[in-house]
């Protein structure tokens, strides 16, 4: 299948527009002949993960798009950056990092990115809408923009989606197109209490299942007996894209692709039909901790990053109480949902509590953890699934209560009675 | 003992090494690590393996969005794997490549190959590959210090 370039894209990449543009078309045009596209289409909004320092390699790449004079062509978040810009000095974040994470962002900036700086940019006012074609980077913010929103995006890799962003131009392919975001596989659940479905860690362990089980594929859930809010569906999705390659996914009867099962699948037949019972959930449950024994040293919840109403879940169980004097309490958000949360009076609470705030990044983005933190606790499955790689700790994953009570008791306390067998 | 199978060339390239073969995909990100190119994703079955200057072979890459820059950090520092195999089309890991020539002159050769022909794979096998996509596997190697 020949790629057919217009006369734009054929300008681009001949350099007509700029050396920042022609580098930025090379890559989208290689990345389309690779796909067998045989057009490219126009993006109307961007969210650009690329921002995050990584080395001296992603910098570089940041700052020669910069240098040649690049300016993002269509509306264009930013993800996590590698520093909390105006709390980093708090922790022991080298200084030197700090510094190339720091122009690494200011190269975005220039290139004209909106700084929100969050890996939940769909909660905030650039979120995307129904059917808009976008291009997104960020394993998460894909999965919840195709599948909540209903929006339209592929899987972007770092580094492709700031030349989408660049040119406003991507290979016409994958999830971009109806036909191919019908579902692939029927995940059915079986016998599972409704008690349990309304329960918060239902979501991130159903989604770190969901993930394992569906690889690259789109599954389809049916059986669902409740409504999960917009967060339970974050931390769903954030999870399948974790453990997973799950870029869209349809909940029967609440995903707006998905009114029907029919409808999920185009009227066409799934490859594969898996029934998921209590116990394939309760052994994904026990999956996602590898500690042991009730030591603990950090609490940390916000990923994806903490939105106001999970602040303001969290506020009437953190007032009046204090964390134990030898474990940290921390919650990764964004500056917007921060900025709520304070005119709401629900950081009060927080730093009461002897709670810290990180805004920007998060601690799998950012080298801001003292070596003494070896055993971290969450509720959330993202956290849980990388921070023994990324980290070299040691990972608890509980709900967001069992979370607030190990931190007051200053050591492991879990209320699984939901869980186990 | 000799086998071919021929793959699809993605990043065209030529190169001869030592493979390492899982059936489990993995995400970069959190799981390679770019200055030694360990596998670090603890709960993968290749972790703990250097994959620095191998032949990789899995499924594809999964999770993170942010694999292609770790991959690209790799390729700076020397740690990145030899060449890859794909079941089909990866396209984090091709676009790590596609960069790497674009910033440094060095692409990734990366080689698309079936589902069942992983499954011909092993750890430990010698394999060369062919700017054609061809992969000839010697398995049952004596490694002398290799």
């Amino acid at each position: 299948m020949m790629l057919e370039l217009s006369t734009r894209d054929q300008a681009l990449l001949d350099g007509r527009h700029g050396p920042a543009n022609r580098m930025a078309m090379q890559i989208i045009v290689r990345m389309a002949e690779l796909s067998g596209a045989d057009r490219l289409m126009d993006i109307t909004g961007a969210h650009v993960d690329s921002s995050l320092y990584m080395g001296e390699a992603t910098l570089e790449f940041a700052e020669r798009l910069a240098e040649m004079g690049g300016r993002v062509r269509v509306p264009t978040s930013l993800n996590v950056s590698g520093v909390d810009e105006n709390g980093w000095r708090d922790w022991p974040v080298p200084p030197d990092w700090a510094e190339k994470a720091l122009r690494q962002m200011i190269a975005y900036e220039r290139m004209g990115c909106v700084p929100t700086w969050t890996c939940a940019p769909y909660q905030t006012n650039m979120r995307p809408r129904f059917g808009q074609q976008i291009a997104w980077g960020e394993s998460n913010a894909i999965v919840f923009a195709n599948s909540v929103i209903g929006a339209r995006t592929e899987r972007y890799p770092d580094l492709m989606d700031i030349c989408a962003a660049l040119t406003g131009r991507v290979p016409a392919v994958g999830l971009h197109l109806d036909q191919n975001r019908s579902g692939q596989l029927l995940v059915r659940l079986v016998d599972i209490p409704q008690g349990l479905q309304e329960d918060d860690t239902f979501y991130p362990v159903l989604g770190y299942l969901m993930g394992r089980l569906a690889g690259e594929q789109i599954p389809v859930v049916e059986g669902l007996q409740v409504r999960p809010t917009e967060d339970q569906l974050k931390a769903l999705g954030a999870a399948a894209a974790s453990s997973g390659a799950v870029a869209l996914f349809h909940l029967v009867g609440i995903t707006p692709e998905a009114p029907t099962v029919a409808a999920a699948f185009k009227s066409r037949k799934p490859r594969r039909i898996l029934d998921i019972t209590i116990a394939d959930l309760q052994s994904a449950w026990r999956e996602l901790s590898t500690a042991e024994g009730e030591e603990l040293d950090l609490i940390v919840l916000g990923s994806p990053h903490f939105s106001l109403a999970e602040f303001q879940q969290l506020a009437p169980l953190l007032k009046g109480k204090h964390r134990h004097p030898e474990v940290q309490f921390l919650i990764t958000s964004s500056r917007v949902m921060a900025a709520l949360a304070e005119k709401a009076g629900l950081l009060q609470a927080v730093r009461d509590f002897g709670g810290r705030l990180t805004l920007d990044t998060c601690i799998l983005t950012t080298p801001m953890l003292p070596p003494d933190i070896r055993v971290l606790m969450t509720n959330s499955a993202k956290y849980a699934y990388y921070s023994p790689g990324l980290l070299n700790t040691q990972v608890v994953f509980g709900s967001l209560e069992d979370c607030v009570h190990s931190a007051m008791a200053g050591r492991v306390v879990r209320e699984a009675a939901l869980w186990q067998p | 003992m000799a086998t071919v199978i021929r793959g699809k060339p993605v990043i065209a390239g030529e190169c001869a090494g030592w493979a390492l073969v899982s059936h489990e995909p993995l995400s970069f990100w959190g799981g390679y690590h770019q200055a030694t190119g360990e596998i670090i994703d603890r709960r993968h079955p290749l972790s703990g393996e250097i994959a620095a200057g191998r032949i990789l072979a899995l499924p594809h890459a999964r999770g993170s969005s942010t694999t292609t820059a770790v991959l690209l950090e790799a390729v700076r520092s020397g740690a990145a794997p030899l060449a890859l195999i794909t079941t089909g089309i990866d396209h984090f890991l091709a676009l790590a490549s596609v960069v790497a020539d674009e910033m440094y002159g060095k692409p990734i050769p990366l080689v698309a190959i079936r589902p069942d022909e992983l499954g011909e794979l092993k750890s430990g096998d010698w394999i060369e590959l062919s700017r054609t996509g061809a992969l000839r596997i010697v398995s049952n190697v004596p490694r002398g210090g290799g």
